[in-house]
């Protein structure tokens, strides 16, 4: 596998889509959510992003980057939940979520389909969604790009949008950021003037019309869409030998 | 000498009533107090507030139809994200649900315990747990800033039911894994509590496990301890055994099927404490 295969696949463009979105975010807390999150989380450790901290998904800090699901050699320090909810409000993390729904201003719901007071299906509930994104930057990784994950309105605000976090007033907004959005087909901003949801880049292989037909809402989509970037030939080796070698990207992102 | 404080799982649940609100400590499928909940599905108690940062103490009680109302942020069984039991009553609207973000959680139980009616918090806001929670409120800053927060209400418990790994006879309970959870805030938050544990040791043996900062529960703050080795089960209760993960299959299969649910329950829950653990080990063997 080393050497020569520098054709990444599709889980593996993702994997580097989200390790960049943790690039310049300093000596701060990664908390990726899902497979192919927390490999670009410890990607991003191991190349452009050295100070991250980690966890090992329990409540300790790891000095090492072991492989995906491998158990940490070193423990740097300790973070059990009260702490962990006590460092969101510091500000001082980068947390990537899951999202059952998303619209375009970037509320997402991860608690329920359907009518709250009855759902037609129960999901996680809010979980820590409210806390996250009114106090540290919050990015979102669907693996599965969909019209019925893109929707125009969410079933429950879990987790906060620009235009409700506006509308509810400074203590919302001081501190939300929603910088990026993530799925296997391309990576998404809000770097548009009213805060809806632009498309960045389209991982290679995807075509703008099949990203818009994919979203369940009307997305900004730019003139020109570059592509997401390549990763290096030490980036896939990384991805390859050293924090996943099993290839459990492949099982969340099929090629 | 202060006084021991040891009784039977029935004991302790024999001092709760219907009708109240009761705390469980542990996290999702971590070092839950399962022997207590056990013991509680073999009463008569109904009618509870449960508050709790859900696991399959939520999912069984809520198929036991002994919930009225739920305060919690999720339940799940970790490496099984969707607790059957949980999804299942939400979706039949079994009972009433307060659903709060996690730390607002943390926030309410720690007014609770500080005797104060709220505590600011800024999760919440431009959510929709406040829509779906029509009764919380805001708070002004007096200072300068001015920042309007969310003012989490108290959530004061009756009783709370925590497992630790080690206590003494007193009630001091002794955390031996990574986490400490809530339990010690879920005890003081609470106007009685009962801690169960893997093994009552002599006090003056605590230490020799781990350091003083392990000793997480004050005696204080227990009304009642109780042993109950491998209690936890089938949650994690480290480092003493992980979560039985063939067994927490086992139990979401059954769960998704009222006749599996009826079988799964005639063969684990129809008798004690001991039938109990004995029907797990007769499981592990036959799995084997």
């Amino acid at each position: 596998m080393s050497g020569g295969a520098t054709t990444a696949t599709r889980a593996e463009y993702c994997v580097v889509a989200c390790a960049e979105a943790w690039r310049d975010a300093g000596e701060v807390l990664a908390s990726p959510m899902g497979t192919i999150p927390m490999i670009g989380a410890r990607l991003a450790r191991l190349t452009f992003s050295p100070d991250l901290l980690l966890t090992d998904g329990e409540a300790l800090l790891i000095g090492d980057v072991p492989a995906v699901g491998a158990t940490a050699q070193v423990v740097e320090g300790w973070l059990p939940y009260r702490q962990h909810l006590a460092l969101v409000a510091t500000g001082r993390r980068h947390v990537m979520m899951g999202a059952s729904q998303l619209d375009r201003h970037g509320n997402q719901n991860i608690s329920c389909i359907g009518d709250w007071s009855r759902p037609k299906r129960q999901l996680l509930g809010v979980r820590g969604a409210p806390i996250n994104t009114l106090n540290n930057p919050t990015s979102y990784w669907v693996p599965r790009h969909s019209p019925r994950v893109f929707v125009e309105r969410v079933d429950m605000v879990s987790g906060v949008g620009y235009d409700r976090a506006a509308a509810a007033g400074p203590s919302a907004s001081r501190y939300h950021r929603i910088p990026e959005v993530i799925s296997d087909l391309g990576v998404f901003d809000f770097e548009t003037p009213d805060r809806t949801m632009r498309l960045r880049s389209r991982h290679p292989g995807v075509t703008v019309d099949q990203i818009a037909d994919a979203t369940g809402f009307a997305l900004t989509i730019p003139d020109e869409v570059p592509y997401t970037r390549e990763p290096t030939a030490e980036e896939l080796r990384l991805i390859r030998e050293v924090v996943d070698p099993k290839g459990l990207r492949e099982r969340e992102v099929p090629a | 000498m202060s006084r021991d404080k040891t009784m039977t799982a029935e004991e302790a649940v024999g001092r709760l009533e219907s009708g109240m609100t009761l705390g469980i400590g542990g996290w999702g499928s971590r070092r839950k107090p399962m022997a207590l909940v056990r013991a509680l599905l073999r009463s008569d108690l109904t009618d509870l507030t449960v508050v709790s940062y859900g696991g399959p103490d939520v999912g069984l009680l809520a198929a036991a139809g002994k919930i009225r109302k739920l305060v919690a942020a999720f339940a799940t069984l970790d490496s099984i994200p969707l607790e059957p039991h949980f999804g299942a009553a939400r979706q039949r609207a079994a009972f009433e649900m307060v659903e709060l973000d996690e730390a607002m959680f943390m926030w309410g139980l720690t007014a609770a315990a500080h005797r104060l009616p709220f505590m600011p918090i800024r999760a919440g806001l431009a959510s929709d747990v406040m829509t779906v929670n029509p009764r919380l409120r805001t708070v002004r800053s007096p200072y300068e800033d001015g920042e309007e927060l969310v003012a989490v209400p108290a959530l004061r418990l009756d009783a709370a039911l925590v497992h630790l790994n080690r206590a003494d006879v007193h009630g001091n309970g002794q955390y031996l894994g990574p986490d400490p959870y809530f339990d010690d805030l879920f005890c003081q938050a609470a106007d009685q509590a009962y801690l169960s544990c893997e093994r009552i040791v002599d006090t003056a043996e605590l230490l020799k496990a781990q350091g003083p900062q392990s000793l997480l529960v004050k005696r204080a703050f227990v009304n009642g301890v109780v042993e109950t080795p491998n209690g936890a089960h089938f949650t994690s209760c480290a480092p003493d055994y992980d979560r039985d993960e063939t067994f927490q299959r086992a139990y979401t299969q059954a769960a998704r099927d009222p006749e599996a649910w009826r079988a799964f329950t005639e063969q684990f829950l129809s008798g004690d404490e001991a039938a109990y653990q004995a029907a797990v080990a007769a499981f592990h063997e036959e799995e084997a």
